[in-house]
């Protein structure tokens, strides 16, 4: 069985998925976070593997896919990170980034590495339903790879109906239409909140919503209305600026990483520590 | 025209480029254009419209002139299309009008665009002037820079010009933006691209709003030689929209040759190239798949070229399609055989053209050619604003 559905048999609310973009802040923390992340709570990881034009992003992971390039990250190096990894970490894992990367690696290619590499799932906000299905559907159903697709709030119904036709694992649900990173900041701005019919009729698929959701309130308000959410410029933003935003708790947790990189140089530890901050403070 | 080998298929694709690549967000908007653009474009009123501000506001029919000294200098009979005396300077207008007409049918309050050198923005921060609707142009922060009269102008004509910060900072970078905007502003807001790349219906949409061109040269041939078609079409291509309109009557008919001038910068052996379909792999930008500078990865990499509009890392679909089924071809010019192409053209027959025009004009010198011929040149675009780097190179060269 998949992981991804294994996780939605056993847990059906509150799930938290954390999206982190792999060769960001540094090329060799990608097995880091997922180990921290793991450890901390998190239910779901997915990896963004970093494109040159990601048009649908909003600028703090433009700026993470940027630096992770400038670190000199690819496909090749990520699965091998995800390779050394795949023997101790059990949490379902997505790959999610932009067709062309994906396309210029080889599809065939790609999903045999996912497939090798311990990834469950892919999502490729660019890649239209409609040549998934004619050209790719049935290599990744073949190799057991789950494909994601998105919902947006103006997704009509019969489209909604075919993209989740399409999708395994879970539909992932706009919390409204625009880049990622457009804070949610109240129940009303959140167009499934304000009319939740707009939630396909899953028929047992599980939802999770993403885009927005950035803290304790808001990742509360996505679970009343679906599975879980997905988090991941607040995610990003708070591994970038911790030595900036000035709040005693980002204070306390960069105290603890400092002290943590000067005492023991473990850059496991440290990020494990920054992970942990994290989820508790979006877990409440 | 009708439906030819050359028109994309239903799902936009010209052979194997073109499509839809979008993000699920983009869904909604491009269905609607995609199920309206043909039943509102070929409707009469629109029609009616299109063509009395073409002939009234932007001054076309553009005239084809017959370029003597030119013609003898080369030993063959060239005939110029002058996009260049254009409302605005550049053949670009032909589609913002079209294209505006478009978004007012749409019921659209808000425009947004992206723009290289500056002409683009310009013609769409126009026709919004003249439409009374909100405009906004992204636009590259170092083509701000090094395009800075075609920035006043398009903030005289009420237009917000956003400078893009991201990447090298030029016509890719403003094209993410513009793209991310319209993601963050699904109902009220029209995207108007300025070339024929984009996702599926925009190469088709602009390539027919462009096709004026072909179609006015097909008639002024007639009248100036007894016949509508020339022996071959000269064009340059960035994205490609004043090739596609300079060819699009033309595709259809084997005796015409059609070629293309690609930005080669300082050359296509040098990384400093925009030279896109001698040097690019398939690949997906920009909403459709076409030719693309790409590392082995598949990022995209940073292009070069002296002329802002022709900066860019792919091209339009319908152009790699041409190129694949070998019914044009595409030879790249480097800055300098452009900039002397220029210099010649200026001197030869009074006329400045644009940088970008130029590199079409630079083929002339790379084959020998028939006296009998007659051959056009779309001459897209006039060299006001490129007076700087014009300045620069011959200060340069007098020393």
């Amino acid at each position: 069985m998949n992981r991804i559905d294994e996780l939605f048999t056993r847990k059906q609310e509150s799930v938290l998925s954390i999206y982190f973009t792999a060769g960001y802040p540094e090329l060799n923390d990608t097995t880091h976070l997922i180990s921290g992340l793991e450890k901390a709570g998190a239910d779901l990881i997915e990896i963004g593997f970093p494109f040159s034009d990601p048009v649908a992003d909003g600028p703090v992971i433009q700026a993470s896919s940027h630096q992770a390039l400038e670190n000199g990250m690819n496909l090749d190096i990520l699965f091998e990170q995800l390779l050394s990894i795949k023997a101790t970490s059990s949490i379902p894992k997505i790959m999610m980034g932009y067709f062309n990367t994906v396309y210029q690696y080889g599809v065939d290619r790609f999903i045999s590495k996912c497939a090798t590499s311990g990834v469950d799932g892919v999502i490729i906000p660019d890649l239209p339903p409609e040549v998934y299905e004619k050209e790719y559907r049935q290599s990744f159903e073949a190799a057991g790879i789950h494909t994601i697709f998105l919902v947006a709030p103006q997704t009509t119904p019969e489209r909604a109906e075919y993209l989740q036709a399409l999708t395994k694992g879970f539909l992932y649900q706009l919390s409204m239409s625009g880049t990622t990173g457009n804070p949610v900041v109240g129940e009303a701005q959140m167009v499934v909140g304000e009319d939740p019919s707009v939630i396909p009729q899953t028929n047992g698929m599980p939802v999770m919503i993403g885009f927005g959701i950035h803290d304790h309130a808001t990742f509360e308000m996505a679970c009343r209305h679906a599975n879980g959410a997905i988090i991941g410029t607040a995610f990003i933003r708070h591994l970038a600026t911790l030595e900036e935003d000035g709040r005693q708790e980002t204070r306390d947790i960069r105290q603890k990483t400092l002290d943590i990189r000067q005492e023991t140089g473990d850059r496991g530890r440290e990020i494990g520590e920054i992970c942990k901050g994290f989820i508790d403070k979006i877990r409440g | 025209m009708s439906k030819s080998k050359y028109s994309p298929d239903s799902d936009g694709y010209y052979g194997e480029f073109g499509g839809a690549f979008i993000p699920e967000m983009l869904v909604p908007n491009i269905t609607e254009l995609r199920e309206n653009y043909l039943k509102i474009t070929e409707s009469e009123e629109f029609i009616k419209e299109f063509h009395h501000l073409l002939r009234d506001y932007t001054g076309r029919p553009t005239p084809l002139y017959f370029a003597k000294r030119l013609s003898e200098k080369y030993q063959t009979n060239i005939h110029l299309k002058r996009e260049d005396l254009n409302h605005t300077g550049a053949h670009k207008i032909n589609n913002t009008i079209g294209q505006v007409l478009l978004a007012e049918k749409l019921g659209k309050k808000r425009i947004i665009a992206e723009t290289g050198a500056g002409q683009h923005g310009v013609a769409t921060a126009t026709v919004c002037a003249l439409k009374g609707l909100e405009c906004v142009v992204y636009m590259g922060a170092l083509d701000v820079e090094r395009q800075a009269p075609n920035v006043t102008k398009m903030k005289m004509l009420g237009a917000t010009v956003v400078p893009v910060e991201s990447g090298n900072k030029t016509l890719k970078d403003a094209t993410n933006e513009a793209m991310r905007d319209w993601i963050n502003h699904p109902e009220d807001t029209y995207y108007i691209i300025g070339s024929v790349v984009g996702p599926h219906p925009y190469p088709d949409l602009v390539a027919r709003m462009q096709s004026v061109i072909s179609y006015e040269i097909s008639l002024q041939l007639n009248t100036h030689i007894g016949r509508s078609f020339p022996d071959y079409v000269l064009a340059c291509v960035g994205g490609g929209s004043n090739a596609a309109g300079g060819f699009y009557h033309f595709l259809e008919n084997p005796a015409v040759k059609l070629i293309g001038a690609e930005a080669a910068g300082k050359g296509i052996e040098t990384s400093e190239t925009a030279a896109t379909l001698a040097l690019g792999k398939t690949g997906i930008l920009h909403g459709s798949k076409s030719k693309l500078i790409q590392d082995s990865y598949g990022q995209v990499i940073e292009p070069y070229s002296i002329s802002a509009g022709l900066d860019y890392p792919g091209v339009g679909p319908l152009h790699s399609y041409l190129q694949a089924t070998g019914r044009c071809t595409y030879i790249p010019v480097t800055d300098q055989e452009a900039l002397d192409a220029a210099m010649e053209l200026t001197q030869l027959e009074g006329i400045i053209p644009a940088l970008e025009s130029a590199h079409a004009l630079a083929l002339l010198s790379k084959q020998t050619w028939n006296r009998s011929h007659h051959m056009v040149i779309i001459l897209s675009g006039r060299g006001d604003k490129d007076m700087d780097t014009y300045s620069k190179y011959f200060s340069h060269e007098s020393h």
